[in-house]
């Protein structure tokens, strides 16, 4: 899993991270029931950074990022995102989800409506986008995943890797500032792996800001400009792709990475 | 697999086979029967026993059912044609005389007969009215109105009286709704939703009498009036029926959401109440209806049976309903509320139109059977009193003319209700079809 599974070329130079604050987490701490899940995270977030999120199973990292758009709840700490801090107010929560775009491991498409139709819902409905507009809006988008051919079939007779670059286009149909990606490739075929992790290339490109729970690790190496590492809800190591790759500090990090990459 | 021969097994092909027709024994007429039927000697048996049993039944059904008995007075004047005819016994014939004495009754109970366009008028607007409801697509889109507002035609139709009235029951959805609003602003949706349905109540209970009694005395505007003893025969089925089932959805719907929520007591109120309809016999829940709800009413009150009887019925479907469509919600992965929460729909917006529509999808086998459960069940208002086809054969089969006959009465009944039961399965069987989006 060492190499990039697409050939495309990442232009780093393009890659810019601003000064901007996109998300701060301070002190944050969740328990499921008596499990402490997550203990003590604190994580700043500039616009335009591309962090990448590796740990085993387990570890906290999807129960993390899901924090950060309130689909789980923290108990402890604080989490800014965009200047608005989660609270349990709903009118915060629904802000920020609006600003948030997500990607899932499972997809989560609406199987009883068709491509267009998942991409139009929440623009019409939470943005009161006008209908013709959130069309263009996501005919632009799904041409931008290279789909606009099956904007008019539904979610299960498209292919695993079509239908995540379809999520990925409704997301980015509430032209979110910041994306969060949990697992978006460990539910797919090698070959599908490649034209989902070519979509969110081009979306780093283009500077959005992403948190992506991933195993590639050849994606993390080529496009993040940050790799964290978690295990047993902390963060044990966080630095730049190379260093993290050649120069692990923590002997956990060590471990891990001689088992994903030791083969 | 080391030792395999390389050159025994190498193999390139040069030609393309081109492709075939079938054997004819596998496909038309022929590869039917022999796969359907006659699939082996035991199978092939068994489809000669079943075709043989099923002439047995044909040849002693068919001639009972034709049987020439149409203008007969009375089961006494039946029997002497199937005698002239040299039939007799139990399977002699029918003695169809009966249905076409009582059709009439059977279908309108004592309603008024020079009133029968009225109910007839009715059907046919529920037809209209039901159209857009069902088939959507077929019809323009404007008649959803129509389908709106046939509520309030329906029992004015059926009842008659002032047309002020359903006007001002219709006015208490526009106060309630102004008191939504007008709390809306300052204080939360909850307690608007509240205000609303109390402002709704008052109205219904205490204003409408006075108001629509004042419009009347001003323009008096009205049908004459029917009262809720004449009513029955299939007529008093069907308005029960259909008035249960188009409550019971939505009535279902928010029970199975309130089962759901989080907060407590509202789960706990959803839980108690489908909890206790399910644990009584619809039976026991109708005398509550017809006798013991009196007790409880001020003195004076006359509180409609019919109407008592629809909010029993309606009631016991919902906590099915309710039932049914939790099924529907529990089937649902927990993505799909992940996905759009993701997006930003809030509560309501996620249920309306991610949640709702694939959990309905998924409960229509059990709604629809809770429908045809509850519409079949409308008969047991014959043992309160109520005279519905059932009800009305006792009593046909007290008039000396029929005492006697059975299987003529209760089979017609039977193809009355068949055909309404059969027709709403149907229906679900084409929405499922319609609705399947998986493609797996």
């Amino acid at each position: 899993m060492s190499e990039l599974m697409t050939e495309r070329k990442v232009d780093r130079s393009q890659l810019k991270v601003s000064d901007e604050v996109a998300i701060e987490i301070t002190g944050m701490n969740k328990w499921f029931g008596t499990f402490h899940v997550l203990r003590d995270i604190d994580l700043t977030v500039n616009q335009g950074e591309r962090i990448v999120i590796a740990g085993p199973s387990g570890s906290g990292k999807s129960t993390l990022i899901r924090c950060i758009n309130a689909l789980e709840e923290h108990q402890k700490g604080k989490i800014v995102v965009d200047g608005t801090e989660l609270t349990s107010d709903l009118k915060n929560i629904d802000k920020i989800r609006r600003e948030v775009g997500m990607v899932f491991q499972h997809f989560n498409l609406f199987p009883h409506l068709t491509i267009l139709e998942n991409c139009t819902l929440a623009p019409i409905w939470v943005r009161k986008v006008p209908r013709r507009e959130a069309v263009e809006t996501a005919m632009h988008f799904l041409e931008k995943v290279k789909i606009p051919e099956q904007a008019d079939k539904y979610p299960g007779q498209l292919s695993g890797g079509q239908q995540q670059r379809v999520a990925i286009a409704r997301s980015l149909c509430m032209k979110p500032r910041i994306m969060l990606f949990d697992e978006p490739t460990s539910a797919l075929d090698p070959e599908m792996i490649k034209e989902v992790l070519d979509t969110m290339i081009e979306l780093a490109e283009e500077g959005m800001t992403m948190l992506c729970v991933t195993h590639e690790m050849g994606f993390a190496r080529q496009v993040a400009n940050r790799v964290i590492f978690m295990d047993q809800g902390q963060i044990v190591e966080q630095n730049e792709p190379e260093e993290f790759f050649n120069n692990p500090q923590s002997e956990r990090t060590k471990l891990f990475l001689s088992q994903i990459l030791g083969h | 697999m080391s030792d395999t021969h390389a050159q025994t097994v190498r193999f390139v092909r040069d030609t393309m086979l081109p492709e075939q027709a079938p054997p004819a024994t596998a496909v038309g007429v022929i590869g039917w029967l022999r796969a359907n039927l006659f699939s082996g000697w035991f199978n092939s048996i068994l489809t000669i026993i079943a075709l043989g049993f099923i002439y047995l039944v044909l040849s002693i059904v068919v001639p009972w059912l034709v049987s020439p008995t149409w203008d007969a007075a009375s089961l006494t004047e039946c029997r002497g044609i199937l005698k002239e005819m040299g039939s007799e016994g139990h399977f002699g014939g029918a003695c169809w005389g009966v249905i076409r004495d009582r059709w009439v009754q059977l279908l309108f109970g004592f309603y008024p007969s020079h009133l029968y366009w009225r109910p007839i008028l009715a059907l046919v607007l529920l037809a209209v009215a039901l159209a857009p409801v069902l088939f959507g697509e077929h019809v323009p889109k404007r008649l959803i109105w129509f389908s709106a507002i046939y509520p309030f035609i329906m029992p004015w139709l059926l009842w008659g009286g002032s047309v002020w009235t359903p006007i001002m029951v219709a006015a208490g959805l526009a106060v309630g709704y102004v008191a939504y609003r007008l709390i809306a602003v300052t204080g939360g949706t909850l307690l608007a939703l509240v205000a609303g349905v109390v402002a709704a109540m008052v109205w219904w209970l205490f204003l409408l009498g006075p108001v629509s009694g004042g419009f009347d005395s001003i323009i008096p505007l009205g049908l004459e009036g029917v009262e809720s003893r004449d009513f029955g025969g299939f007529m008093l089925s069907l308005t029960i029926g259909i008035v249960a089932i188009a409550i019971s959805l939505p009535l279902g719907i928010v029970l199975a959401l309130g089962r759901q929520s989080d907060l407590l007591i509202l789960k706990s109120i959803c839980v108690g109440f489908i909890e206790f309809i399910r644990g009584v016999p619809l039976i026991t829940l109708l005398f509550v209806a017809s006798t013991l709800l009196n007790i409880f009413m001020p003195p004076g009150t006359n509180f409609d049976i019919i109407l008592r009887v629809i909010i029993m019925a309606t009631l016991f479907a919902s906590a099915y309903m309710a039932e049914v469509i939790r099924g529907g919600l529990a089937a649902l992965p927990r993505g799909q509320y992940e996905g759009a929460d993701s997006l930003g729909l809030n509560y309501w917006q996620a249920q309306r139109l991610i949640i709702m529509p694939q959990a309905l999808k998924i409960s229509i086998p059990g709604i629809v059977s809770t429908f045809i459960g509850l519409f079949k069940d409308t008969t047991l208002v014959s043992i309160i009193g109520l005279l519905d086809p059932l009800g009305l054969s006792t009593a046909i089969r007290a008039d000396s003319a029929w005492n006697g006959i059975v299987w003529e009465l209760y089979g017609f009944i039977a193809l009355l209700f068949f055909i309404c039961c059969f027709s709403m399965s149907r229906y679900s069987m084409y929405l499922e079809r319609k609705l399947r989006t998986g493609h797996r």
